[in-house]
């Protein structure tokens, strides 16, 4: 058995076959390797019968399964209104500085993905951007290199 | 600060934590009697649809069903709009009493807060309250339960119907309206689905009574209200606020002195330029004079530095990503209304091919399958309206 069959496994007995616990299998595979792959929908459709193509077009559906290969730090900006208004595009050059890559790419030691989001539900404190679960707000160029810098150490 | 009539108010983050008291005292009335006070009240759904919530409980109490179902939508992504997530990181007990008491009402033994996949920070911290007072609930003798449940990015999750096709482990589409969630709801079953203020709105009446919540407000606007101030603003943040209160009276509070536009419920709501400040209130459509337009509780502000085109450009991105796609008005009308402005502003396109585009946005008010196709057509034409030569030149 290969480590994702026995994640999509843990997972399906934690969670139960039933439909609805599909978006819990996904976020749980997505939580673990940061993007589910074909290999991984093909197993949680075989395990929880239902088709494959069921599982993709779901899947699919949601900003934040990524069904790319992504990086241990996903990297987010919002790219809403106010931290539009606010200087995110600064804010996505100091990122693209820092990472060394474009948007939408991995850092080839795969270890950052830059992407941009929809409203993070932080306008007031704008420019907002999330890594993983983490939410940095009030962001300048400094405050960029200075989080990246950390994230570089862990 | 202006000298208007309506002010702010203290209640939802009010520091109150006798939630043991609270519940007693719900659990000890009648359910006739806590549905009166709600109705009383004159709360409405502070979604921005603005249902009255009373009667949204009533309708599912009286729904035939071996089980039902509360949902708190936390699905919180009507870009300036950032009430819920303070609300439940300050009170998240006011919200858990507002769906217990829910709960005990209708008849439902379980509840969902459908949280935000990008609230996610918040759900350590939450599991924790739901787990303490799961305690309270049961030296209550109470087996109502309440879980967590993350949405995964998408912002057509917040419509009720599609927040449940997404709880029921499908693509965030919305269902077919009737029959509405009160009758057939989540898994088949009725629910109640309430945005997370308005639960915790429910929990203030039943402390204090319908009457100190009726008191505030106006008409067919009733009580108090949380705003996300944000854009050109010195003061963004979240206030709670009388309903009711006019658009100049808001901008005189909190705009920068130069604000030339407002757009009220987010990138889903009105814009309002500064000619149409005074005549234009803030809460639902009733019988007040002049114009009232309804709200989530997103208020942008912009002043004179700001080209409107780039507003309406952003907002219409937004809306062009977040289509579910699956009905064509709202898929193809989306990406119609974003490349039919940019062509215009290019030179591609005449001027007067505004009023096509305008002729588009009536056809998905009309024929959009939810609300999300049918808004989209709010903020386009509000601000070609008011703003047409800044799309132009």
């Amino acid at each position: 058995m290969t480590d994702i069959q026995e994640l999509v496994t843990g997972l399906v007995e934690k969670h139960g076959r039933k439909r609805e616990n599909l978006l819990p299998i996904l976020q749980g595979v997505i939580e673990k390797e940061r993007s589910v792959s074909d290999f991984a929908m093909v197993e949680i459709a075989k395990q929880m019968g239902i088709s494959a193509a069921d599982v993709y077009g779901t899947a699919t559906f949601y900003s934040f399964m990524d069904t790319e290969p992504r990086g241990e730090y996903v990297i987010r900006i919002c790219k809403t209104i106010t931290c539009f208004m606010k200087g995110k595009n600064q804010i996505l050059l100091a990122l693209e500085d820092a990472l060394k890559i474009k948007l939408g790419e991995t850092t080839p030691d795969r270890k950052f993905t830059l992407l941009e989001t929809n409203c993070l539900g932080w306008c007031h404190k704008a420019p907002a951007m999330l890594i993983n679960d983490e939410i940095y707000t009030d962001l300048t160029i400094e405050k960029v290199h200075e989080v990246i810098g950390e994230y570089k150490n862990k | 600060m202006g000298k208007h009539m309506l002010k702010r108010i203290d209640l939802i983050f009010k520091n109150e934590h006798d939630t043991d008291a609270i519940l007693q005292k719900i659990f000890k009335r009648s359910n006739e009697d806590l549905i009166n006070d709600l109705i009383g009240s004159g709360l409405k759904g502070r979604g921005g649809a603005g249902f009255p919530t009373g009667l949204k409980w009533k309708l599912t109490s009286e729904a035939e069903g071996d089980e039902k179902y509360v949902i708190c939508n936390a699905d919180e992504g009507e870009p300036g709009t950032f009430k819920d997530r303070e609300i439940l990181s300050q009170v998240p007990h006011k919200v858990l009493t507002g769906m217990a008491a829910c709960g005990r009402i209708i008849g439902a033994k379980k509840g969902f807060i459908y949280l935000r996949g990008e609230y996610n920070f918040l759900k350590p911290d939450l599991q924790k309250e739901i787990d303490n007072f799961h305690t309270t609930l049961k030296s209550l003798k109470s087996d109502f339960r309440i879980e967590i449940f993350s949405g995964s990015g998408a912002y057509i999750c917040g419509e009720e119907s599609s927040l449940m096709e997404s709880m029921e482990g499908r693509r965030g589409e919305p269902r077919n309206k009737p029959p509405f969630p009160t009758e057939i709801g989540y898994l088949g079953k009725p629910t109640v689905i309430n945005n997370v203020e308005t639960l915790a709105h429910a929990w203030t009446i039943f402390k204090y009574g319908p009457k100190k919540f009726r008191d505030l407000g106006v008409q067919d606007s009733r009580g108090s209200k949380l705003f996300s101030v944000s854009g050109d603003t010195p003061v963004a943040g979240i206030y709670e606020l009388e309903l009711g209160m006019s658009l100049q009276d808001f901008v005189d509070d909190f705009g920068d002195g130069d604000t030339k536009a407002v757009q009220v419920g987010g990138a889903a709501g009105f814009c309002v330029p500064r000619k149409k400040f005074r005549e234009t209130a803030i809460g639902y459509q009733g019988k007040l004079t002049g114009i009232s337009l309804p709200t989530g509780g997103s208020m942008m502000l912009f002043n004179s530095s700001r080209s409107m085109y780039n507003v309406l450009k952003n907002y219409l991105e937004f809306f062009e990503e977040e289509s579910c796609g699956q009905c064509t008005p709202c898929r193809v009308g989306c990406q119609q209304l974003l490349e039919g402005v940019e062509a215009v502003k290019r030179g591609d396109k005449p001027h007067h091919y505004l009023d096509k585009l305008m002729r588009l946005t009536e056809t998905m008010k009309l024929t959009a399958k939810c609300g999300l196709g049918q808004s989209v057509a709010n903020s386009f034409s509000s601000i070609v309206e008011n703003f047409r030569e800044e799309m132009i030149y």
